[in-house]
């Protein structure tokens, strides 16, 4: 027990850098699933910008949810804001923190897609390649075209294979160009989120300190209560079987006795040990009976007093029950889920 | 378990040797975001040199700010800077090392990725290709400006059309990068001997201070862990307390309002503990419901 609680604890201590580890594989998995991922622009003009602009904001979103849906302790947030007050008040800002700190680790993976795929600069080819400012890049001279058609050929941009507006504006200049902007939004966003993370580090000592000790005391305190908890229904569970299947078997002993209509002999003390685990069932017939009996009719979740002393077998001479034991042939019993 | 609160003890006693490894991870870190970077510069005019010099300092930036995040003490430094006097007094030299110390090791990162981008030279020849004097190149020497700028910015990109087999782009490419690797090697010769010197010569001013900051500063951050490892334990107790009492007081009520009164049965003494008093379907049910509905006060005494 001892070696089970150190654990536990070490867990509870480091909760934060378990937490902490989940986050950096969700992080990693990100950058894993953006190289997998085969990117192909549709290169017409009215799907470039809906596929790019969707490749870059649609899964950091399922990222985000995943960061919460991953996180135990979601469930333990929803239970403390929904329960009812009771004799324990509820603090808004234990809830407050608890949200807080789940938030802040759910925006890490899709913080680190939308910047790889900002520096990878592809979905913002994709997407804005028929934005380009076609005077400043294109060549000297060039045929004039509708706009449609215009737009039809920018389109193409990102896919060389099929690009015929070499005249109009050289397709690496154009790549070169988006690229480079793509990736200048890139180094912004990632300078923006780290700035915030160290505002919110480094502001939060100088301001609610103490607040901040308290709210975490707390919510590391809820926490552990609901396993240990869960803990202890877990055990109570267990002894409430055990006593529940002795029973069980003690009665389906009397049961036969009582129908075979003879007394068996007293165990010799020696045999005493053994006798005693086999619940006075001895032959398959009976074993039989005890498991057909078990199936069809499985006794009421209520652990009456026991009916006869430890040793097995009717002893007329010992006291009868104060009560009755509770009927055996219910039908119906139904187990509470713990 | 041994072995559990030994690697736990170790790392609460070195927290230095903790944070020195964070920072080697980050200039690790630096080094393969570098490689695995696509630098491209955009061989235009205007964009150059914004893209060159932006490559090269925003992410050191970025990565000084990770420094300072990643690392526990700052948030302990901020904690004793902000901290009100209360009985114990304030000693700003101890302040002023762990600052010292958290800068030093902030700076590493960053100084890695600008001594690399110099040292492999892409972003002082995007950056500064559109500077070039004309006259020291043969190619470029006569041509009219607004031409001479474009195809400048151009150099750059050697797989452009224009620059592909261009004499004169290799030779402005030589130049700027001689230029970036000379500026990286001596960046790197001036900051090695900055360092060996703080490091040789520190023991020479004032070590007993230092030595007498040093541990308070240490001090100050076990005191810190071991009071959250305290309350982690504390909340543990609270928790198993409050659970016994609720149990007990279920177990109470019960008595009171059930007619079957359990008997003293020949049952062990430990099963009947475990039980706790709970020992019917219906029980059960109404500790649980009790125990959604109406949560135990936080009080064990």
């Amino acid at each position: 027990m001892d070696k089970f609680r150190m654990i536990f604890q070490f867990f509870q201590s480091n909760q934060e850098s378990f937490m902490n580890g989940i986050c950096g594989i969700m992080a990693l998995a990100s950058t894993q699933m953006y190289s997998a991922f085969d990117f192909n622009c549709p290169c017409l003009p009215q799907f470039n910008m809906a596929y790019g602009l969707g490749i870059l904001l649609v899964p950091p979103f399922i990222l985000f949810l995943l960061g919460f849906v991953l996180n135990n302790n979601i469930s333990m947030l929803a239970e403390e804001w929904r329960r009812p007050q009771g004799q324990r008040g509820k603090d808004p800002a234990v809830l407050r923190y608890m949200f807080c700190s789940m938030a802040q680790r759910a925006m890490i993976a899709p913080a680190v897609w939308v910047s790889v795929t900002l520096l990878d600069g592809k979905c913002i080819t994709c997407a804005f390649c028929t934005s380009v400012p076609v005077e400043t890049l294109s060549n000297a001279s060039y045929p004039l075209l509708s706009q449609e058609e215009i737009q039809r050929v920018l389109a193409r941009i990102p896919c060389k294979e099929i690009y015929n507006g070499q005249e109009l504006i050289a397709n690496e200049v154009a790549i070169r160009y988006l690229r480079c902007i793509s990736q200048a939004l890139g180094w912004c966003f990632v300078l923006l989120m780290t700035t915030l993370a160290f505002l919110v580090r480094s502001l939060r000592p100088c301001f609610s300190q103490a607040a901040f000790l308290k709210s975490r005391y707390w919510s590391h305190y809820i926490d552990i209560e609901r396993k240990l908890f869960d803990e202890t229904c877990a055990e109570h569970a267990r002894s409430f079987a055990k006593v529940c299947i002795q029973q069980f078997f003690e009665s389906m002993s009397t049961d036969l006795v009582a129908a075979h209509c003879h007394l068996p002999r007293k165990a010799s003390a020696d045999a005493g040990e053994a006798s005693k685990k086999l619940l006075g069932i001895t032959d398959q017939g009976t074993m039989n009976m005890a498991l057909k009996s078990w199936h069809r009719c499985k006794p009421p979740l209520h652990l009456h007093p026991p009916a006869l002393p430890s040793g097995n077998g009717w002893a007329g001479e010992g006291q009868p029950p104060m009560h009755p034991s509770a009927p055996r042939r219910e039908t119906a019993a139904y187990y509470s889920l713990v | 378990m041994d072995r559990f609160r030994m690697i736990f003890q170790y790392f609460q006693s070195n927290s230095e040797s903790v944070m020195n490894g964070i920072c080697g991870l980050l200039a690790l870190a630096s080094v393969k975001m570098y490689t695995c970077f696509d630098f491209s510069c955009p061989c235009l005019p205007q964009y150059n040199m914004a893209y060159g010099l932006g490559i090269m300092f925003v992410p050191p930036v970025i990565l000084f700010l990770c420094g300072l995040i990643l690392n526990r003490q700052s948030l302990v430094m901020l904690d004793e800077w902000r901290r009100p006097r209360g009985h114990r007094k304030k000693d700003p030299a101890v302040i002023r090392y762990m600052f010292s110390s958290i800068m030093q090791r902030a700076m590493v990162a960053p100084v890695v990725w600008i001594i690399i981008t110099l040292l492999d030279g892409k972003c002082l020849i995007c950056a500064f290709s559109g500077s070039m004097d004309p006259e020291k190149f043969v190619g470029f020497a006569s041509i009219t400006p607004v031409q001479l700028e474009q195809l400048l910015a151009k150099v750059p990109c050697k797989d452009d059309e224009l620059m592909r087999n261009n004499t004169s782009r290799k030779a402005v490419s030589r130049y700027l990068r001689c230029w970036s690797q000379a500026l990286g090697w001596s960046i790197l010769l001036i900051l090695i001997i900055a360092a060996f010197l703080a490091r040789w010569l520190r023991p020479c001013f004032n070590q007993a201070t230092l030595l007498q900051t040093r541990h308070w500063s240490n001090y100050i951050d076990i005191e810190q862990k071991i009071f959250e490892e305290t309350c982690c334990e504390h909340s543990r107790l609270f928790a198993h307390k409050c659970i016994l009492h609720f149990f007990e007081s279920m177990q109470q009520e019960i008595k009171l309002h059930s007619f079957n009164l359990p008997r003293e049965g020949e049952r062990d003494e430990g099963e009947e503990d475990l039980l706790r008093g709970i020992t019917d379907q219906d029980q059960v049910n109404k500790l649980l419901k009790t125990w959604y509905y109406e949560k135990p006060p936080l009080d064990v005494s």
